[in-house]
């Protein structure tokens, strides 16, 4: 891998990243904390939003965004060429 | 069958199952014995994070936790699972792609400094160490508790268990008892908590149960238990007393702190691809939500139980409280371990269990003719005691039995791995005597396990007075040492040796320090413990967040005026940043 390629991957790995990152931030952070009251004044399925956010909502999309991590970045890595073994 | 005899049973078995894989599974290489020869599957490995992770403190602790927080226990819940992000995308593949043993190996490497490999050395082993006495100390009680010894018997039993495995076994043993251990340990948390979501509400999922209506009303189970606790005084289950902005500070700081815990980091040292790290951490994260989305159920749902079983009608009405006499079954035999305790203020020969520590109420409860609370209950409890409340049969308590000393092993062995390997590899090898031979490295390693489990042990026995503090402790200091500087290790070419020596003391000595003020530990606290005397309102919990900035910023300023890391390093960066070229975890 060439320089440029190498750089354009990594800026490409950085931006997925941050982009996840800033949902991992207010689903958790966000939701869960900082809007909590907001929230919690929907309720939905017996739960106020922003308690399901904190004690159930998040720790599903931490998991679900690890996933997407995994799947986007193994096409990037074939798509640069930099996958293990191939 | 007695319950005596069936926990002998269950525990015994659960015993027998890991020193059958110890032996199975013994180490024979030094890349076996720190790295179980990179070749595990990353669901296997995932698998055996979630029980490395989940400690006595998951298990037992935090339900109960959550059942007196409520939405205060969120920080946990929040905290320690949405570290495994961070670890997934910032730390794990890049370090597995590094491909070496230790956690102050990348350190050392990375900041071209012997210097800063040693201080990463001493972060790790006071991390691993404050936690690990935690986890000895559960071993201890739970045997207490469950098999009727006393906590030195059942400490001396939970060391040889943990002495067979890993230093026969190394992380190879490790890995695949803990995969044992996860499997125990889960079907101990969840079978109870379905049984009683059941019950409660007719549905068994305690995910859904936990917003459901209670059996034979329309009330929601939330909505219910705000009303019942708010009644006797309580705060409402869904708010919390503690500030946003010390919630967000504990949040960050156990979530960074997770993410720099050596003994999480170097599970993913062990599987054989950089794609394996990434997709690894999302199975362990599935295998702690597991735990992690059942607890806040569990806390609810006992808390509800627990309020309604002692406040048997309205508060206040003559009748409206339960007769010690004819208290259940499960409340007299958890009085004998002084877990709950009971004393009948006002003799009246019924319990009053209510928050008299509200001005307000305590006022009303007064003119009920209540002279105080009148019942102790440790957190503990919730998760222990829940399948007796639940009238489940026997072997379920045996089972939870078993499942709390997995929990409890599963982590002291992963701690005391990584603290022998700091010492063997990046202390003995690296530093003081770099001509041993692989043989002698082996030893070393298994010689350093067998110490360290001795110190464990006396520590677990003499708890020292922080030992209670090892939440905020441990991470803490993970958050404001070693978490940053490997991140910016991966993530700048610019941060050199003086930038991440300096950010980690910072961050290390200003952590530390801030809780010694006002916990106390080895002098007397020198600040009360209050939110009016923390800097900007947060707790020593959270305070390793703001410690972590302080470490970012320190290296960041001091490289900026220092010389730029040397080439070899940088391209040493530009390599580990693509997964191409990984090979397993050799020594060199």
């Amino acid at each position: 891998m060439d320089d440029k390629s190498g750089a354009e991957y990594w800026r490409r790995n950085v931006k997925l990243v941050l982009t996840l990152l800033v949902i991992w931030f207010v689903v958790s952070y966000g939701f869960g904390i900082l809007f909590v009251d907001a929230l919690n004044t929907i309720t939905f399925a017996g739960f106020q939003l922003g308690f399901w956010f904190a004690q159930q909502g998040s720790i599903y999309v931490f998991a679900i965004l690890i996933f997407v991590y995994v799947r986007q970045m193994n096409k990037l890595d074939r798509e640069f060429n930099v996958r293990e073994d191939e | 069958m007695d319950l005596t005899t069936l926990t002998y049973i269950a525990v015994g078995l659960s015993f027998a199952l890991y020193i059958g894989i110890a032996i199975w599974a013994k180490a024979s290489t030094t890349g076996e014995f720190y790295v179980a020869g990179s070749g595990v599957n990353p669901v296997v490995n995932g698998m055996a994070t979630a029980a490395d992770w989940m400690s006595a403190a998951s298990f037992i602790s935090m339900a109960g936790l959550i059942a007196f927080l409520g939405y205060g226990g969120s920080v946990y819940l929040m905290g320690w699972t949405g570290g495994y992000c961070l670890l997934a995308m910032l730390l794990a593949p890049y370090l597995r792609k590094y491909g070496k043993f230790t956690v102050p190996e990348f350190i050392g490497d990375r900041f071209y400094s012997r210097t800063a490999r040693i201080v990463a050395v001493v972060c790790l082993i006071f991390i691993s160490f404050t936690y690990v006495a935690g986890q000895m100390r559960g071993v201890g009680i739970v045997f207490s508790r469950f098999l009727e010894v006393d906590i030195l018997t059942g400490l001396i039993i939970g060391m040889g268990i943990v002495f067979i495995y890993a230093v026969l076994g190394g992380m190879k043993g490790v890995t695949y008892t803990q995969v044992a251990q996860y499997c125990v340990l889960i079907v101990a948390y969840t079978v109870p908590a379905i049984f009683i979501a059941f019950q409660l509400t007719g549905n068994p999922i305690p995910q859904l149960a936990f917003g459901s209506t209670v059996n034979g009303t329309g009330d929601f189970m939330l909505e219910r238990l705000n009303q019942v606790v708010t009644e006797l005084g309580f705060l409402e289950y869904t708010t919390t007393s503690k500030s946003t902005i010390d919630i967000f500070a504990i949040t960050l700081a156990l979530m960074v702190g997770t993410a720099g815990l050596p003994h999480v980091i170097v599970r993913f040292f062990t599987v054989p691809k950089v794609r394996d790290a990434r997709s690894s951490a999302g199975w362990a994260l599935v295998f702690i939500a597991i735990l992690y989305t059942t607890a806040p159920a569990v806390g609810a749902m006992a808390r509800l139980n627990l309020t309604q079983t002692v406040q048997t009608g309205p508060v206040g009405a003559e009748d409206g409280n339960l007769v010690f006499e004819q208290r259940p079954d499960w409340m007299k035999r958890w009085e004998s371990t002084g877990l709950l305790s009971f004393e009948d203020k006002n003799g009246d020969g019924k319990i009053q269990y209510y928050n008299d520590a509200n001005a307000e109420f305590a006022a009303k409860a007064e003119q009920y003719g209540w002279k105080g609370n009148e019942l102790k209950v440790d957190n503990d409890i919730m998760v222990l005691a829940n399948p007796e409340i639940a009238q489940l049969p026997n072997w379920v308590i045996a089972l939870v039995a078993a499942g709390g000393i997995a929990a409890a092993l599963s982590t002291a062995a992963g701690l005391l791995l990584v603290i022998s390997s700091s010492i063997s590899h990046d202390l003995l090898k690296s530093t003081f005597t770099p001509d041993m031979t692989e043989k002698q490295e082996l030893l070393t390693g298994r010689i350093a396990a067998a110490v360290a489990i001795g110190i464990a042990g006396y520590l677990g026995y003499n708890p020292p007075g922080f030992v209670a503090q090892v939440v905020a402790f441990a991470f803490g200091l993970a958050a404001a040492s070693l978490f940053p500087v490997i991140i910016m290790g991966i993530f700048s070419k610019k941060i050199n040796r003086e930038g991440a020596i300096a950010g980690m003391l910072t961050g290390l000595v200003f952590t530390m320090g801030y809780i010694i003020t006002y916990k106390g530990v080895f002098i007397a606290p020198i600040l009360p413990n209050t939110a009016e005397y923390w800097l900007l309102g947060i707790s020593p919990e959270g305070i390793g967040a703001v410690g972590m900035v302080l470490n970012f910023a320190v290296a960041f300023a001091v490289s900026k005026v220092t010389a730029e890391p040397p080439q070899r390093i940088q391209d040493m960066v530009e390599h580990i940043r693509v997964p191409k070229g990984a090979g397993a975890a050799i020594d060199h």
